[in-house]
Order: C-alpha cells, then structure tokens, then sequence
C-alpha cells in the first residue's frame, strides 16, 4: 500500500499510523518505523511556509514510495507533507516504512526522508518578527541522499 | 511552452507561469534561461546565478544543459527544501 498526501491541514498521526499498521489486506507486517519532521522551535521562526509544485511533487513522492517498496518489500509506504502556512512546533512530514521485520522498515523510512529532501520539489520560506527568508539548501541533505545509491 | 517558477525565482521573475514560443536555436534549458534574460531585467536577475537554479522539464528534474525536444512544460527554481 503507497499512500501519498501534500495538503495544507494538518497531519493526523494516529490516522496515518492506522493505515500504515493495517497496510494492505493481505497482511504480514511486524514493523513499522516512523519519521516526524516539526517546524523548529529554537530559531525565532514565527511562521513557516511551504511551497510546492502542485502533480511534480505527488509523482516525485510517488516514485518515491515505490522504489522503498521494491528495495525493501515493504507492506506500507506513506510519505504525508504539509504545504501552506505553519506554525512552529508544528508537524511539516510524516514518513512511514511497514516491512515484515524491524530492520527493512528503520532503513526504508530513512531513505524515504532522505531522498524526499533532494528529490521532491518544496521549498521554505521562514518568517522572523515579519520579515520571510528562503530556505537555503543544506549540503549535508545532498550526502544523506547520495548514500542510498545503489551503484 | 509553458513556464513555471517557484519560490524566489517566481518573486523574483514576478509571475508564476508564463506562456513562450522560443525560437529554433533554444535548444536547452540554458538556452532558454539566456533568451529570456536577453529582453528582461527581472529575468536577468532570476537567472543571474545558474548555480543557484534547478529545472524540470514536462515534471521530470533535469540538469542545464538539458534539451527541450517535445517539451511542453519547464519548471525554473532553487534547490529544493522540503520536509
């Protein structure tokens, strides 16, 4: 089961944790490992804004969740983004990696955050005392992703 | 062709889509950034600094130099940062 969402309210993790755990009819899942993101609270960000690309996003979250599927034969795959304004201490991604056994689920949900941050097309704009900033992307992102490539 | 922008490209270029009929020798996405730099102030600023840009052609990320050939749809923008 892939379940995608990129939507503005915010994200449900007992709902999302339900259909991860049910996954598909079929059964057999003995582990699902799970990543949170939060709006950062320790840097005076007043608001956080994402920006997405509305069909290129979903289809790169998509492609995502399929290839974990196949590496690591998963039960569940759910990639959930918030878009829009936030608040800090607010949920911004929720990823979750269902597999017979805990080792496949931890490394699936890893590399599901990691290739999301290089690989899918939102950006962040943070609001200080009302002046709003770009995020700048970390290079340590690009290292995290680069270490899942199979070749 | 369709162009789209995102995050401070779209501020910076004004719009957030636009609607384009490059001439034959635009044959890549470098190529298009430099023919629409060459008639605008605000896209010269946008694209001043190619190392900060990033594309998709018809949704799929490809690097400058790729081609256009059949493509419909060209997204211009910074890194990503998501999650």
């Amino acid at each position: 089961m892939i379940r995608i969402l990129v939507d503005p309210a915010p994200i449900d993790i007992a709902a999302e944790m339900a259909l991860a755990e049910a996954g598909p009819d079929d059964g057999g899942a003995g582990a699902v490992a799970t990543f949170t993101g939060l709006v950062r609270t320790d840097d005076g960000v007043d608001t956080l804004e994402l920006e997405h690309y509305p069909g290129a996003t979903e289809a790169a979250l998509r492609s995502l969740a399929e290839q974990a599927t196949t590496r690591w034969a998963l039960h569940a795959a759910t990639i959930v983004h918030r878009v829009g304004p936030m608040r800090a201490g607010e949920r911004i991604v929720f990823v979750a990696a269902a597999a017979a056994h805990r080792a496949a689920a931890l490394e699936a949900c890893a590399y599901l955050i990691d290739r999301l941050k290089t690989d899918a097309p939102f950006w962040k704009r943070e609001v200080r005392g009302g002046v709003a900033t770009w995020v700048e992307a970390r290079h340590g992102d690009e290292a995290a992703a680069a270490r899942w490539s199979t070749e | 062709m369709d162009l789209l922008y995102f995050a401070w490209v779209r501020e910076t270029v004004g719009r957030s889509q636009e609607r384009v009929m490059p001439p034959d020798h635009v044959a890549t996405v470098a190529d298009l950034l430099d023919w629409l730099a060459a008639d605008s102030e605000a896209h010269r600023t946008a694209f001043a600094d190619r190392a900060r840009l990033r594309a998709a052609v018809d949704q799929q990320f490809v690097p400058l130099d790729a081609s256009l050939a059949g493509a419909r749809e060209v997204a211009i923008f910074p890194p990503v940062t998501g999650g």
